[in-house]
């Protein structure tokens, strides 16, 4: 995959979230919205990005997102 | 051979249009008594009892006129001879359509008529089809004293210059059907009649030739006429229809019915079906004359394999063709994982296509990597929609519209994308209710004959979002929501908050007037108006969901509908224009590859266990790859394999680079398709598809109706689409069992539950049905969400506006947005293999007097267009309809490179590409980009090694 398209992506969902004046709301929506939306190579690809570099390029809606959410977010297999 | 189900139902010609009134009078004609509603002329009572009277200037789609004077009755009570036609029916009337003396008058009349008429009916195009013919039998006229020695009309030269129908004015009787229809049906104004008395003739224009007046060429005065005087050229040259069979248009969303006219297995005229209940008789110049491409010599009709796309096609039988392509996904598959092979369908296929598709490929492929072409379109409203109302899909009929008293048009030009309910429309502003344009272009529906804007919002690509933030903050600061309607129907807790969010300073049209373009009291008056100017209608398109916001923009539409009320009801909601035939089918059908049929998504064990059941597989729980994923992963080298049916993504698709790179990284792609499109030059199997004419099934269109596509014609390759996919995955090694497409229906109304209520039988019986179709609503739905959302209570969702990624600076200072005209459909496959390239021959950029003045570029200049992307070059329209600033180029014709220059910034949740917004340079140029003789050149070599294959038709160089 092109992750720097994944990291634009991964903001563009977060921007949209960050906007929600619920905070639980707007990191579940984040978190959710790439577990319902993404397919697992993507997901891979963009955990593993945060595994080796901490994140880096992506919002910090989005780390925090992914972390509350990690294991959801883990492709199984 | 298969049987073709012949149109048995006899269209009758009530004369005048159906009144709407719900009360009733009783009257006798001749005798018979009849009921009809108020309202009903003498004419329409008449023939509903059963009783043709003679009429000429007449027609049950036009309003009564009673110039031709031949339909006089006899009433009792009544002075003279009344016109039947404009005579209203009444209570306890005594009507007599034949007597001695009416006998003499309509004779008299027909004579008068036919001494300046050429009597060479034995050789007339019309012949055995002509109201005239038939009226003078009607009448039994013997005898013309009058002789033609004195002034006549028989050497009126005859106008062929329209490529589908010539006008013969020696032929015209003047009843002013044709001017009639062309404003009351069509609403365009082209035609007037020019002079008095007996130098009357009938102008398009200003006694202009047809192809040079504002004819659209949508056919309704051809359909209107009662001689030859307009007719088709299909029909002059291959005679009278013998037959017809009632089936459904391939072009845009409205999905027209039309009867498809026969002679043996030729199509002789397409003609609107007047019981079509999304087109009430009226067509637009694509559906009634653009089907030609279905027997063009470009059509391949054999199926190919080769090992390269550096080699030449080798012509095969469909078994080895197929049993190749399933050995080859069956190859990428243990090599590269399961996960490597996909499919993308279409909106131009049919459900039972579309649903077989996600079928093979969840079935037979054991994953979720299935996407349509609503990916570059729609996707943002099946998201939006589904989220705050709780189903992906517009929430009305489009007779709905005749209810509206304000009519808000955003992104979305419906007089070239979707004629036929454009003219709705624009009767519907013609009876008074008022309009609202949000687009960045001046488009025709903005400023028209009889139709004027009330407020055309001119914002500056890109921001909707902010637009419509603007407008609810007019709406719920000033004081203009309904309250009890969005307490009452929505979540209290959501719309506090959205009301909240809307209310803040930075979201009022004064603080977004500099980002948006549009002045503040423009938006005010728009938002005022919207909210208390009665029923109110929101129509949009492409140009609201092709966004980096796109889904943000319908999430914002749907809540300006909750918050005043518009839902629910006739005459208001929210109505995505689908830009093609079955995009609302093709997503209805889990296309999509994180949703199963009925938008269930995957992850979902109990929709999955019920699949899984009944199709006796297991089902992936992962969502798939969408269409840019998949190329996103084919140059990562993830993903290998791709399936496609009538989509050409090498041309419709964005950043066409960045795609041909992806497809040339695949090893396998199959294409199924009429012709040999862009992406099928990329391909190693090509699969000849079918087109409407020659298969069965459904299309559904954008107001969810679902409707028969009925074969007329054996298909020329051998095989119907969707037995072309049954054969692929039974190679697969996942067989597949229907004998007809109906067996394809049922199976989906037994899977998903807003289908339950469907099938051929049902369609047939109904004539069409609108989805959701169950026990809960047997005849299916016109109206959604009268009595509560889908989703129960509405959903309101805060929609902060973000600005595009994508922006101007001085390097690309223009904004590119792109789209479609009115003759061409789509990537043109179709239409640009008609005569409708007399219309439009070339994709040309539309720049603003002002950025051309200052470039240099003189209106038919040669200019190259460059964008981040890169570089592409077309010859310039200099017009106001763009703003400065903005330019405008549309995508038909592949050698253009439109998508060479579009990006692949897209839609935040979908993926839907941001179409709309492209910064770009404008320059003069000396000669096409390097991107087109690249084009050129790999076009040339690709026929070269079509042309190498023996037996295949093969396209013209």
């Amino acid at each position: 995959m092109n992750l720097g398209k994944l990291i634009e992506m991964a903001n563009q969902i977060g921007r949209y979230h960050d906007a929600l004046p619920d905070r639980a709301e707007a990191l579940t929506g984040t978190a959710m919205h790439i577990r319902r939306f993404w397919e697992p190579r993507m997901r891979r690809e963009l955990l593993a990005h945060i595994d080796a570099t901490g994140g880096a390029g992506l919002d910090p809606i989005v780390l925090e997102a992914i972390a509350a959410k990690r294991t959801e977010l883990q492709p199984q297999g | 051979m298969t049987t073709i189900p012949i149109n048995t139902r006899q269209d009758i010609d009530y004369g005048t249009p159906l009144p709407a009134s719900t009360e009733t009078v009783t009257l006798r004609v001749d005798g018979v008594e009849v009921t009809v509603p108020k309202g009903s002329s003498v004419m329409r009572a008449a023939a509903t009892a059963g009783v043709m009277v003679p009429k000429l200037c007449a027609t049950d789609s036009l309003k009564s006129f009673g110039s031709c004077r031949l339909c006089l009755v006899e009433i009792d009570g009544r002075k003279g001879y009344p016109a039947s036609c404009t005579t209203p029916a009444e209570a306890g009337m005594q009507v007599r359509t034949q007597s001695k003396k009416l006998g003499d008058l309509r004779r008299g009349v027909m004579e008068l008529y036919i001494s300046d008429h050429p009597l060479d009916c034995l050789t007339c195009s019309a012949n055995g089809d002509c109201e005239l013919q038939d009226m003078a039998g009607a009448v039994g006229l013997r005898e013309v004293r009058y002789g033609y020695e004195g002034e006549n009309h028989l050497d009126a030269t005859k106008d062929a210059s329209n490529p589908y129908f010539e006008f013969d004015p020696a032929k015209c009787i003047v009843c002013q059907r044709c001017v009639r229809a062309c404003e009351e049906v069509q609403g365009t104004f082209a035609l007037t009649v020019d002079g008095r008395g007996f130098a009357s003739k009938i102008s398009p224009g200003q006694m202009e030739a047809f192809m040079e007046s504002e004819c659209v060429s949508c056919g309704a005065c051809v359909q209107a006429c009662p001689t030859a005087t307009l007719i088709e050229k299909t029909v002059v040259d291959a005679g009278t229809p013998d037959y017809d069979v009632v089936t459904t248009c391939a072009y845009c969303g409205v999905g027209c019915s039309f009867k498809a006219e026969m002679k043996g297995r030729e199509v002789v005229r397409m003609t609107p079906y007047k019981d079509g209940m999304a087109n009430h008789g009226h067509s637009c110049v694509k559906g009634r004359f653009a089907w030609g491409y279905a027997t063009h010599k470009d059509r391949i009709t054999t199926p190919m394999i080769r090992k390269k796309i550096s080699d030449p096609w080798t012509p095969v039988s469909w078994d080895e063709a197929i049993t190749y392509a399933a050995s080859e996904f069956k190859r990428l598959q243990s090599q590269y994982g399961r996960g490597s092979v996909g499919a993308i369908s279409s909106s131009r296929c049919t459900n039972e296509e579309t649903y077989l598709m996600q079928k093979l490929v969840r079935a037979a492929f054991g994953n979720n990597n299935i996407d349509t072409c609503a990916r570059v379109c729609h996707s943002p409203t099946g998201f939006g929609l589904k989220t705050t109302l709780g189903e992906s899909a517009g929430t009305q009929n489009f007779d709905s519209v005749q209810h509206a008293d304000v009519i808000v048009v955003i992104g979305a030009n419906p007089t070239d994308g979707h004629p036929v309910f454009a003219s709705a429309m624009k009767r519907r502003i013609r009876e008074g209710a008022k309009l609202i344009v949000i687009d960045p272009r001046r488009t025709d529906i903005v400023r028209s004959p009889h139709v004027e804007a009330s407020y055309h919002l001119q914002l500056r690509p890109g921001t909707n979002v902010a637009v419509l933030n603007a407008l609810a903050h007019v709406i719920v600061t000033e004081g203009l929501s309904d309250d009890a309607f969005a307490l009452a129907r929505c979540e209290p807790a959501s719309y506090a908050q959205w009301k909240d969010f809307v209310s803040r300073p930075e979201n009022s049209p004064e603080a977004l007037e500099a980002e948006t373009w549009v002045p503040a009291s423009v938006v005010r008056g728009a938002a005022r108006l919207y909210a208390t100017g009665g029923n109110a209608a929101i129509y949009y398109g492409l140009g609201v969901t092709e966004h980096s916001q796109g889904s943000t923009a319908v999430l914002g539409i749907a809540n300006l509908a909750m918050a005043t009320g518009n839902l629910g009801r006739p005459g208001v909601g929210v109505n995505p224009l689908r830009g093609q035939n079955n995009v609302q089918g093709s997503c209805d059908m889990g296309s999509f590859p994180h949703e199963l049929p009925g938008y269930r998504h995957v992850l979902d064990d109990s929709v999955r266990a019920l699949f899984e059941g009944r199709w006796k597989v297991s089902l992936e729980k992962e969502p798939g790859l969408r269409i840019p994923n998949m190329f996103d992963a084919a140059l990562d080298g993830s993903f290998k394999g791709l399936y496609l049916e009538g989509e050409d993504i090498a041309q419709s698709d964005p950043d066409t680079t960045h795609v041909t790179a992806a497809l040339e990284a695949m090893e396998c792609i199959v294409v199924q398709d009429l012709f040999l499109n862009e992406t099928a030059k990329f391909a190693h199997v090509f699969l000849p598809g079918s087109s409407f004419l020659e298969k069965n099934g459904t299309f559904t269109n954008a107001e969810r109706r679902i409707s028969r596509v009925r074969k007329v014609m054996e298909p020329l390759a051998g095989k119907e689409d969707w037995e072309v996919t049954v054969a692929l995955a039974t190679a697969l090694g996942y067989p597949m069992h229907y004998n007809h497409p109906s067996e394809i229906m049922d199976e989906i109304a037994s899977l998903t539950p807003t289908f339950t209520g469907v099938s051929y039988a049902r369609i047939e019986e109904l004539g069409s049905i609108q989805w959701p179709c169950n026990d809960r609503a047997p005849d299916g739905t016109p109206v959604m969400h009268e009595h509560e959302f889908v989703r129960g209570k509405g959903k309101f969702v805060p929609t902060q506006y973000v600005p595009t990624t994508e922006k101007v600076n001085r390097k690309y200072p223009l904004i590119l947005t792109t789209g479609r005209i009115l003759s061409q459909y789509n990537v043109g496959a179709q239409t640009r293999r008609t005569a409708n390239v007399e219309w439009h021959d070339e994709d040309r950029l539309e720049i603003h007097p002002h950025d051309a003045e200052e470039r240099g570029i003189h209106d038919g200049d040669q200019v190259t267009v460059s964008s981040r992307a890169g570089e592409t070059s077309l010859r310039a329209h200099i017009t106001d309809r763009v703003q400065p600033g903005i330019v405008y180029t549309t995508f038909h014709h592949p050698e253009s490179g439109a998508n060479v220059i579009t990006t692949e910034n897209s839609d935040w949740a979908t993926n839907c590409p941001e179409y709309k917004v492209t910064a770009v340079q404008v320059t003069p140029a000396l000669k096409g980009s390097e991107w087109q003789e690249r084009f050129q050149s790999f076009t040339s070599e690709q026929l070269g090694l079509l042309e190498r294959a023996v037996g295949v038709r093969s396209p013209k160089p």
